[in-house]
């Protein structure tokens, strides 16, 4: 039997899902013989777009994008990769539900590009040049540029067949789903590769599994006030820690360090929009209804890596 | 093309804001045609989803309706709600939804007039607002 062919691209990310394959190390090894690379770009393969292009229709057994989709060149290569690709899989945050980059949903293209070609103090830019689509160099090379979109997640644009949370996955959780994906023993089509369990379920910190009752939260802490009690629920010391409602298949990196999840594994199953499904759980564990409004930024917190792939999306009236 | 005409989305719940509905219509009071109530056990029930849901799909507006503070038929529903709805009307403000857009107020099963009072007012404030941003109105 032929290997298995695997295809991957990066979108609109920045590399760190790249890494955290690169972090299987061994696993790495047994992986890569497995399965036949046919494309990986910009960062693994040298391969080219035509040569994408020119593969037949659903030639591909395996495809994996990363980063959300921002500008026209990832529309147009996304699109590609579906036809291509039997088995298409948002892995990384930043595809299943836009991202912490998709926070630029705040703001128009036009006020991103001003803010970082022309306003900020330490550009010397007179004749406020900013990147165009197309631009002619010499009076006859014509140059072009994707033009810049609101930020998508994956399935806004493409059917997507699974989904992999993190910021970046954990190494330990993409040796799981490689190890289910070269097995075939994935879950039905449309559904997260994840454990099930919201981080709280794993999480040492968690009162309730050690039979302690969950008391309500009497203080707002940001994470640079004091240092929280050695093994106890941050909920409980203040700190706004999402773990109720994201995937623990991370290893509860973060609450070990005394650092509050942040929501970058994604919603554990049945919740369609993080943020919103945050908030609710967040202001139910409030103390009293006072809190609400020392709770500093809410969009930031909640909606941290999951703004485009929330209800609304974007900034209204930007 | 019609004119618009503003679709408002009233969260009842079913122990008093419910009530005090059916109280207004039987007492005769009339408030605009333009509020379609959903009813639920609990304004407790109403998770933040609801209204973003709502939003989504196009609602000019979001009424939630509850008991007054005490008066819960569950005991401590409507503290949940206050909570959740502050903090999610905190976050839509933050996402550039106008405030009154969405709005919670407690409406007893005794309070007809009230609700009554509160829907036509609801209804004013909408019309003042425009169509939902999102959408450019439910009848678009």
């Amino acid at each position: 039997m032929s290997k298995p062919k695997l295809a991957y691209y990066l979108a609109g990310g920045c590399g760190g899902c790249d890494i955290a394959v690169v972090d299987l190390s061994e696993t790495l090894v047994d992986v890569a013989l497995a399965v036949d690379i046919v494309f990986w770009a910009p960062t693994v393969a040298d391969a080219k777009y035509k040569d994408l292009e020119a593969m037949p229709d659903g030639s591909i057994d395996v495809g994996l994008i990363t980063g959300n989709v921002r500008n026209s060149e990832h529309d147009h290569i996304v699109k590609v990769m579906r036809k291509k690709c039997k088995v298409l899989i948002a892995y990384g945050i930043c595809a299943t539900s836009g991202g912490i980059k998709s926070l630029v949903n705040l703001y128009t293209t036009e006020q991103l590009l001003d803010k970082a070609y022309v306003d900020t103090m330490s550009t010397d830019n007179p004749d406020k040049v900013i990147p165009q689509t197309s631009c002619i160099v010499d009076s006859k090379y014509d140059l072009t540029l994707p033009a810049l979109f609101d930020a998508k997640p994956l399935d806004q644009v493409v059917s997507v067949d699974y989904y992999i949370g993190g910021c970046p996955p954990h190494y330990d959780h993409v040796k799981t789903a490689f190890t289910a994906l070269l097995t075939g023993q994935l879950p039905p089509p449309g559904s997260w590769i994840t454990s099930g369990k919201a981080l709280c379920e794993v999480c040492g910190r968690n009162p309730v599994l050690t039979g302690k009752p969950k008391k309500f939260t009497t203080t707002i802490k940001r994470t640079f006030e004091g240092t929280p009690t050695e093994g106890a629920c941050l909920l409980e010391e203040g700190y706004l820690c999402l773990g109720p409602i994201t995937q623990g298949d991370c290893g509860v990196k973060c609450p070990n360090a005394n650092m509050p999840c942040r929501g970058c594994g994604g919603p554990i199953p049945g919740v369609k929009d993080f943020g919103t499904r945050a908030i609710s759980a967040i202001a139910s564990m409030l103390e009293k209804e006072e809190l609400v409004d020392e709770i500093p930024d809410p969009v930031h917190l909640f909606y941290r890596y999951t703004l485009a792939g929330s209800a609304l999306g974007k900034k209204l009236n930007r | 093309m019609a004119e618009w005409e503003p679709r408002i989305i009233v969260i009842a719940c079913h122990w008093c804001t419910y009530q005090g509905a059916d109280l207004a219509g039987s007492l005769r009071y009339s408030y605009p045609p333009s509020i379609h109530i959903v009813r639920v056990p609990c304004s407790g029930r109403v998770e933040p989803e609801f209204i973003t849901e709502a939003i989504k799909s196009g609602a000019d507006g979001v009424f939630v309706g509850g008991c007054h503070f005490g008066d819960c038929h569950y005991r401590s529903g409507n503290y949940n709600t206050i909570k959740r709805f502050n903090l999610l009307k905190r976050a839509l403000v933050d996402l550039g939804l106008e405030d009154e857009r969405v709005k919670l107020e407690w409406i007893s099963g005794s309070e007809g007039k009230k609700f009554a009072e509160e829907m036509t007012v609801f209804d004013a404030k909408i019309r003042e607002l425009g169509p939902n941003p999102i959408k450019g109105g439910a009848n678009v």
